[in-house]
């Protein structure tokens, strides 16, 4: 057993309720959901499915040209196992247009526009569908940076952000997500052969055993050492939580009068009157 | 005290919404009114929701209000705990519960021990009450702690020496602590919940309601829970463990009968010392310091 193992039935029950509640009080019961083929959407769609029941559910597949193709056959699958719509676009000739007007070789930039085409269909179709989008994004991921600002990381509702990825993992085998989604190694799928754990330069074992330690304990450095964290590792994690914590906020407003929206006007999204 | 038939109603008020959460209020009460309850207790700020911000200001209400004019209207017979947000004479806002019965407002409790750590900000919006006052109640003697109140000592053992036959705990606890850690089973919170509920019923000796809430507010889920306590500080009545985070109605009888037996076996009150504490305070300042 970890530290990190969850209660999984208590988590089931209270993400459950969440997404019922969160989702009731934007007035809307439907949910539009990316599938990747990877492990956190299928955990998020599970769940939706669960909550709000499949029919309620619109799972999109976006492959681009290079995507695996096991990843859109893996999605089909989870799909087909939760019984929820789907629709497939790929996404190659509209990131592909902005890609030879722009002349964009770079592999970061390349997989930021395409996060950000998946964005702008799943916002497009949450109006037809008359559904929030909802995130999958863990916590591993959103305290490391390991998103797109405005692709992967825009959402309205996020069961996941406070999970990290061994927790996705054994929720995912809590809701029975299939063994090849669960079993292959996590990965953007930008291109051939990448895993996260390749890009991130440590393992998500580590990077959660590190942040765990560091934000929900209140671990200082010196007590992360002591517990035998590799002092490059311990140090790798702590300056990607700093550097990105633009994107776990809305953008800065400069202040100028007595009243500035998110400073001294502070309301809950969840704000009736 | 008086046998009494006591509900609480365990339920989700929207957030800033009055007109939602009176409609709310007026529904229990009418049920509980029909199922033959005597007092009925709803958890802290009930009317308004928790997490607040800067709507504390705009829904402060004083005792005059109309929303509370109604349930104060509504009580009767039914004696009514409501959670609401309180704006004082001199214009300070207070986190606060008031006890309705017989169409008057017999008692109101003002949050002393706000809670300013972590998720909560309550210093921020809310002036601190200044008192632990018990009263008597047509049902019994009562003493109203909100939430974080029973997390300090001090109305716990003011209401002790008061001799109070039951501590009214209405609460807005968010539910967290989900790890499966040494066999752990059910929400951290919850666990520290029973377990400070328990100990202050068997310290105090006498009833122990607790009453939380449940639902969401941006994502924070309140832990309901709703438990009433023995003063041997056993659980007398709790929901069904698949009903703990949802809407319901908790139901329990207490009696004074339970309360002397118990106090006869254990007479903590008695062998109390109060004169202890009052040399104590006695060598020290203000801040609890010793001077002397």
């Amino acid at each position: 057993m970890s530290a990190l193992d969850v209660q999984v039935d208590l988590v089931e029950a209270l993400l459950l309720r969440f997404l019922r509640e969160e989702l009731g009080a934007a007035g809307l019961s439907r949910a539009v959901i990316g599938l990747s083929g990877g492990v956190d959407s299928a955990v998020s769609a599970a769940l939706a499915a669960r909550a709000l029941g499949p029919d309620a559910v619109l799972g999109v597949l976006m492959p681009y040209r290079s995507s695996n193709p096991d990843s859109v056959g893996d999605a089909r699958l989870l799909a087909a196992d939760l019984g929820i719509e789907t629709r497939e676009i790929e996404i190659s000739e509209m990131a592909d247009a902005y890609f030879g007007v722009a002349q964009v070789e770079d592999p970061t930039r390349r997989g930021n526009v395409m996060a950000r085409c998946r964005m702008t269909i799943l916002y497009d179709l949450s109006v037809e569908w008359r559904g929030l989008v909802i995130g999958t994004s863990n916590k591993t991921e959103m305290l490391l940076g390991y998103s797109t600002q405005f692709g992967d990381g825009a959402h309205a509702v996020n069961p996941l952000g406070d999970l990290y990825k061994h927790q996705v993992f054994q929720l995912a085998r809590h809701l029975g997500v299939r063994a090849s989604i669960v079993e292959k190694p996590p990965s953007a799928d930008l291109f051939e052969g990448q895993t996260d754990e390749d890009d991130l330069g440590f393992s998500y074992a580590h990077a959660d055993a590190v942040l765990y330690s560091m934000v929900d304990q209140r671990w200082n450095r010196e007590e992360l050492l002591a517990a035998g964290h590799a002092p490059q590792v311990v140090d790798a994690i702590a300056r990607r939580v700093v550097r990105n914590q633009y994107k776990r906020l809305p953008p800065v407003i400069a202040k100028l009068s007595e009243r500035t929206i998110n400073q001294d006007f502070r309301y809950l999204r969840d704000w009736h009157a | 005290m008086n046998r009494a038939r006591i509900r609480i109603a365990q339920v989700n008020p929207r957030l800033g919404d009055l007109a939602h959460n009176l409609d709310l209020h007026l529904a229990e009460i009418e049920a509980a009114r029909a199922d033959g309850i005597q007092v009925l207790v709803f958890p802290e700020l009930s009317l308004t929701g928790y997490f607040l911000k800067d709507q504390t200001a705009e829904l402060a209400m004083n005792l005059e209000a109309a929303e509370l004019q109604r349930l104060i209207g509504e009580s009767g017979d039914l004696s009514i705990c409501v959670g609401f947000v309180e704006r004082s004479s001199s214009g300070a806002i207070y986190n606060a519960a008031a006890w309705l019965e017989r169409g008057e407002v017999k008692h109101v409790h003002r949050k002393v021990h706000l809670v300013s750590y972590g998720m909560f900000d309550e210093g921020r919006d809310f002036a601190a009450g200044t008192g632990y006052r018990s009263f008597d109640s047509i049902h019994g003697r009562f003493g109203i702690l909100i939430c974080e109140d029973l997390w300090h000592m001090t109305g716990a053992y003011t209401y002790l020496l008061d001799e109070v036959d039951g501590l009214i705990v209405t609460s807005a606890s968010p539910a967290r602590g989900v790890a499966a850690e040494g066999g752990a089973r059910g929400l951290r919170s919850a666990r520290t919940w029973d377990r400070l509920a328990g100990a202050f019923a068997t310290l105090t000796q006498s009833w122990l309601v607790f009453a939380n809430r449940v639902g969401f507010e941006d994502g924070v889920a309140f832990g309901g829970g709703s438990a009433v306590y023995g003063p041997g500080g056993d659980t007398i009545a709790q929901l069904d463990e698949a009903a703990l985070l949802d809407p319901g109605r908790l139901d329990a009888t207490l009696d004074g009968a339970t309360l002397r037996r118990a106090r006869v076996a254990t007479p903590l009150r008695r062998d109390e010392r109060p004169w202890v504490l009052a040399s104590e305070l006695a060598a020290r300042d203000t801040d609890g310091r010793r001077i002397r």
